[in-house]
């Protein structure tokens, strides 16, 4: 809120170039909403019936010294305000805080579980808008055979729930056919089904969006001075329809990685892979607090960063945006 | 220039046939089960000008477009015979059509539309024309983007190449659709529109342009509902009424004689001095009008300033209206006429000077101070539909302003309907299913329902086709007579405020720059601007005996009033 | 016309919340480890799963469970998103700020962290898995419905009623609210969808109704480990959400786009 007034001022629009208010903007936009983030843990935490330190012992060893050592690290022996804003402190510095339930940091219990579910992420959303594109472009403007098939496919493929999906690969590929181990997550073939479980539904979206997108572009204007100036119609679509449907694409930006990190615990959970998602599963099921807390820090995080890298994408697709 | 001509002599049609460009008969186009174009027959001789007339659905773009195989997806087009560069192009497939398209003949389409890709440089645009059809070797592309500019007209090329439609005005986007049109040296220019919704010394402009490409000996095919426009450019026309032509031949006859009443009556629809007072579209002739009365101004506005951020859109605008009177108000595109509608209107407070009402104040004060005075002073605007809530039907839409008992509501709705011409029967449906010329005469009945004092005409016919644009000018001039509205009549189109206005107010970067009684401006303009604004209409030729005598007083209004 | 096979399912979806009886006679619950895994046929018509429970029985009586917890958490959520969306859009520019900056952290968690989150605060159950659903899609309702106030404020509709002479309470009553509020019914039937999904996901990873409640995700979730020998357990519950959620949409759909066209 600060951010955007400052911005606005008249003195420092005069100083600034475009694109530095701009990136002064979102950097502080980013930042409140990671802030905002955080203090809804903390809320939740302070939410959780019970008394806050019966809470984050959990199923531990339960001693009067680690007791003390909560009472120490939380603050809980001083006023509210100085527990807030020292737990604010102690992320600004990186410091996740401790599992007490596990016994070890939490940046430790996370950091091992990065890799695989950022592995399983990625090839998900490579899957997904290779896909999308393929479909969108191959099926847009054609005849009716082609868009029914692909409407189909994407009306599936938002009404047949994600974990489904990996049932029914897990069915065919796994235990008929036996070409993908079941579980685990050693070697890109155990990769192959979660990345299409979890990339199919998000194809399936955001071939839609780029379908409608390329379709509402070859019926401009513009399309129709393209075509008069001899343009195949592939190379009408390639040079100026992709990048107009790409943008309404760009802004769902908020749903792709929500699916993409909410989906990677389903996933996880399904095919039994290692990650943050199983992660996640435990602490709740254990209603250990701090990593529940870290976990939604990290996804904020990483939503900030995608959102604001896509911010950046939609400013270079979309000149006219640029201030 | 020399360069572009350079490329001329480079295209693959130096083996051109000597025959016409393009040349077709009974041409039919049809979507599904709607014919649009019904056997047209046409043909366009290099160098020459041909013009299509005709208003909206008269099937004029479809048949310009199916010349280019462009009549767009699910068209079935038919024709006896279709040649276009001497080739028989009902044997034509995609790919012949599109070796044709931008080198033997290039489109330009009107630009408000988007006629150019928003996310791509005009230098791109261009360049693409070019490396299509591999006019000039990719190294050179660049350096002759700029000759295209430059012959385009457009100033400081190097600098434009580089920017987007929404960088650019009006003007200058069509001149680089121009010149991505031309690009590729093509014998035929076929342009939709080409000056549609610009302002009008740029369309002088870009007119000129076009005239230029001719010179060369560019034919060109152009597609227009202005038939002003057409006089100024075209050697033939071909008049379209529903997919038909009505009438051809050479333009100056077509338009100072025509034999075909539609065409006549079109003629007729176009209003300018000349048709000060008479009627526009077909029906009795109008009722006398009562003489502006009274020196107490109803509407009144002193040094109206209104700045939007650091932009002033109006800048110290006076003006006094009189009861019965209507005034004028005529400016380009950003001229603030709207700021100052809205000004007028109480939608908007001014940063400085006043408005008064009645010679109550109207502006600086509360909207619940407003509220009693406004009925007096309603609105018709350019687009009536977004006016309407799209949940409402018209009777409801009418009845809204009404201040009456339910019972008598509905018998005064209908009143009003029928004093627009429009049956009974549109009071149950929405305005969606109605034309544009009937949401206007809604819009009408509404504003009138409040039986005010002053109306504010906001662009009140500039989306109409010329026919029904008559029809509501000259339904707004019978109210006006029968109830001395005052009205200020905002619009961009000089033939217009000449026929509607007592006195002009003619606004130019927000401020006044010229006011008085309107033959008076316009025949003896003081100010530069207004002279160039005058200068640039475009102008029918003058009537041959065929079309009913001016009124002879049209020159001196003010004595025709007090006689 | 399109619209009538789907509304046919939803018909029959609402009998199977409100007289789950009437379609399926035997008892959801009721084990018989003899007919344990029997194959879809004369007896158990859609098969029986690994305890001797009739599939169908469990998929029919499932649809209060699922489509119960959807619908009370999408009524939520487009209340409470109503709500705050209208008061971003009507506030000054300070409050439209503050609330939209809310909007954003709201759906800056993913929908099944912010569930998990809740879950892992309140434990697992039918009103938390509601709770956490609906508190997810708030900002989505929040932001259609803020966006549409901006539009419709501006409309020269709405400016029109002004210049007639509207008090700004008539106007907003009259004008703003009804063509704001107008496309909520269709948004929420897409939204239901959604959130059936979402309920199915959670109650799959065990945090919503506690075995041995017959509730679609969870049945999914018990026959995971029976793929290999009984098909049938999965496919149903698989197919009645899959389909739940597929006439979800072509209805919701179906009805925006009359309602866009607005062909009487």
């Amino acid at each position: 809120m600060t951010g955007a007034g400052l911005a606005a001022a008249p003195g420092r629009a005069a100083v600034l170039p475009a694109w530095a208010r701009f990136a002064a903007r979102r950097t502080l936009a980013a930042a409140a909403v990671l802030w905002a983030a955080a203090t809804t843990a903390y809320v939740a935490l302070l939410l959780a019936p019970g008394d806050t330190v019966d809470i984050l012992v959990g199923d531990g060893p339960d001693t009067p010294g680690i007791r003390a050592g909560i009472v120490a690290e939380w603050g809980l022996d001083r006023p509210q305000v100085v527990q807030y804003l020292s737990y604010l402190w102690r992320l600004l510095h990186g410091d996740l805080g401790r599992s007490y339930q596990l016994q070890r940091g939490v940046a430790d219990v996370l950091a091992g579980q990065v890799g695989p579910t950022a592995q399983l992420t990625l090839a998900a959303a490579g899957v997904g808008v290779t896909l999308a594109c393929v479909i969108a472009t191959a099926t847009a403007g054609r005849g009716r055979l082609a868009r029914g098939a692909a409407s189909a496919a994407e009306l599936a493929s938002v009404s047949v729930p994600p974990f489904l999906i990996g049932i029914v690969l897990l069915a065919v590929f796994s235990f008929t056919l036996g070409w993908f181990p079941v579980s685990g997550a050693e070697g890109a073939r155990a990769l192959v089904l979660p990345a299409l479980a979890l990339g199919l539904p998000i194809a399936g979206v955001l071939g839609q969006v780029l379908r409608g997108g390329l379709e509402r572009a070859l019926e401009q204007p513009f399309a129709v001075t393209a075509r008069a100036r001899g343009l195949t119609e592939r190379a009408l679509v390639t040079r100026h329809a992709l990048r107009h449907a790409l943008l309404p694409a760009v802004t769902l930006a908020g749903w792709f990685t929500g699916t993409l990190l909410g989906g990677a615990v389903i996933t996880e959970a399904l095919f039994g892979r290692p990650g943050l998602g199983q992660v996640a599963m435990r602490a709740v099921t254990g209603r250990d607090m701090p990593v529940v807390m870290a976990v939604v820090l990290l996804s904020a995080v990483v939503y900030v960063t995608v959102s604001t890298l896509l911010d950046l994408a939609y400013r270079v697709i979309d000149p006219r945006t640029r201030g | 220039m020399t360069a572009v001509h350079g490329s001329a002599d480079a295209r693959p049609s130096a083996a051109a046939p000597a025959g016409p460009l393009v040349a077709v008969e009974d041409l039919r186009v049809s979507f599904g089960a709607a014919e649009v174009v019904r056997g047209v027959s046409l043909s366009v001789a290099p160098g020459e000008c041909v013009a299509l007339v005709g208003e909206s659905g008269s099937g004029k773009s479809v048949t310009a477009r199916s010349l280019l195989g462009l009549a767009g997806p699910g068209a079935a087009v038919r024709a006896a015979a279709f040649s276009v560069a001497g080739r028989d192009a009902l044997a034509f497939r995609e790919p012949d059509w599109r070796r044709l398209r931008g080198s033997f003949a290039g489109l330009v389409l009107q630009d408000a539309l988007g006629s150019l890709d928003p996310l791509r440089t005009a230098a791109a645009e261009i360049g693409e024309v070019l490396s299509v059809h591999g006019v000039v070797p990719r190294r050179a592309r660049a350096a002759r983007v700029l000759e295209l500019l430059a012959a385009a007209g457009v100033p400081e090329p190097a600098l434009r190449a580089g920017q987007r439609p929404h960088e650019l005005s009006g003007g200058l986007r069509q001149r680089v659709l121009i010149a991505s049109a031309v690009a590729a040296g093509p014998r035929l220019i076929i342009a939709d529109e080409p000056t549609t919704a610009l302002d009008v010394t740029v369309q002088a402009r870009i007119l000129r342009l076009l005239a230029e490409r001719r010179a060369e000996g560019t034919a060109l095919l152009l597609i227009s509902h202005d038939l002003a426009v057409v006089a100024s450019v075209a050697d033939r026309v071909l008049v379209l009424r529903d997919g038909q032509v009505v009438e051809q031949g050479p333009t100056r006859d077509v338009l100072s004689s025509p034999a075909h009443p539609y065409t006549r009556s079109l003629l007729a629809a176009v209003p300018s001095a000349a048709t000060r007072g008479a009627r526009l579209s077909d029906g009795p002739p109008p009722p006398p009008r009562r003489p502006p009365g009274g020196d107490v101004p109803v509407l009144a506005a002193t040094g109206l300033v209104r700045s939007h951020g650091p932009r002033r859109a109006v800048g110290g605008v006076s003006f006094a209206l009189r009861p019965g009177e209507t005034l004028g108000v005529v400016g380009e595109s950003g001229s603030g006429k709207t700021t100052l509608a809205r000004l007028v209107l109480g939608l908007l407070d001014p940063d400085a000077g006043e408005v008064t009402l009645h010679g109550r104040p109207w502006s600086g004060v509360r909207e619940r101070a407003r509220r009693p005075l406004r009925p007096s002073i309603q609105l018709v605007s350019q687009n009536p539909l977004d006016s309407f809530d799209p949940r409402h039907t018209v009777g409801r839409l009418v009845a809204e302003p009404l201040r009456l008992p339910r019972r008598e509501r509905r018998a005064r709705v209908l009143d009003l309907l029928e004093r627009v011409g429009l049956p009974p029967g549109t009071a149950a449906r929405h305005p969606r299913e109605l034309s544009g010329g009937q949401r206007q005469r809604v819009a009408i009945a509404r504003a009138l329902g409040p039986r005010p004092a002053v109306l504010v005409c906001d662009e009140p016919v500039s989306a109409l086709d010329v026919s029904v644009q008559a029809q509501v000018l000259d339904l707004l001039a019978e109210l006006q007579a029968e109830r001395g509205l005052a009205m200020l009549f905002i619009s961009h189109d000089l033939g217009v405020v000449r026929h509607v206005s007592d006195r002009v107010l003619v606004m130019k970067d927000g401020e006044a720059v010229e006011e008085g009684d309107v033959e008076e401006v316009f025949l003896r303009p003081r100010h530069p601007y207004t002279r160039a604004l005058v200068a640039a209409v475009p102008r029918l030729p003058p009537a041959r005996p065929s079309r009913p005598a001016p009124s002879p007083s049209y020159d001196h209004p003010e004595r025709s009033r007090t006689s | 016309m399109r619209l009538v096979l789907p509304g046919a399912v939803l018909v029959l979806l609402a009998v199977a919340v409100a007289a789950p009886g009437l379609l399926a006679a035997s008892d959801p619950l009721a084990a018989d480890p003899a007919a344990a895994l029997a194959p879809p046929g004369g007896a158990h018509w859609f098969g029986s799963d690994h305890l001797g429970r009739d599939v169908l029985s469990r998929v029919v009586h499932g649809a209060r469970h699922s489509l119960g917890i959807g619908v009370a958490a999408t009524a939520l959520s487009v209340a409470a998103g109503v709500l705050l969306g209208l008061a971003a859009g009507l506030s000054p520019a300070w409050l439209d700020e503050a609330l939209s900056r809310a909007f954003d952290v709201l759906s800056t968690l993913p929908e099944l962290l912010l569930a998990l989150l809740v879950v892992a605060v309140t434990g697992p159950g039918t009103g938390n898995v509601i709770a956490a659903i609906a508190v997810a899609q708030i900002p989505t309702y929040a932001r259609v419905v803020r966006a549409q106030t901006f539009v419709v404020r501006r409309a020269g509709y709405v400016e029109h009623a002004v210049t007639s002479g509207r008090s700004r309470w008539a106007v907003t009553a009259g004008h703003v609210l009804p063509n704001v509020l107008g496309p909520i019914p269709v948004l929420a039937t897409i939204g239901l969808g959604t959130a059936v999904i979402a309920s199915s996901g959670l109650s799959f990873l065990g945090m919503g109704p506690q075995p041995p409640a017959a509730e679609w995700g969870a049945m999914l979730a018990g026959a995971r480990d029976y793929l290999r020998v009984a098909w049938w357990e999965a496919l149903f519950p698989g197919a009645a959400i899959t389909l739940t959620v597929a006439c979800l949409t072509v209805v919701g759909r179906g009805l925006q786009r009359r309602f866009e066209g607005r062909t009487p």
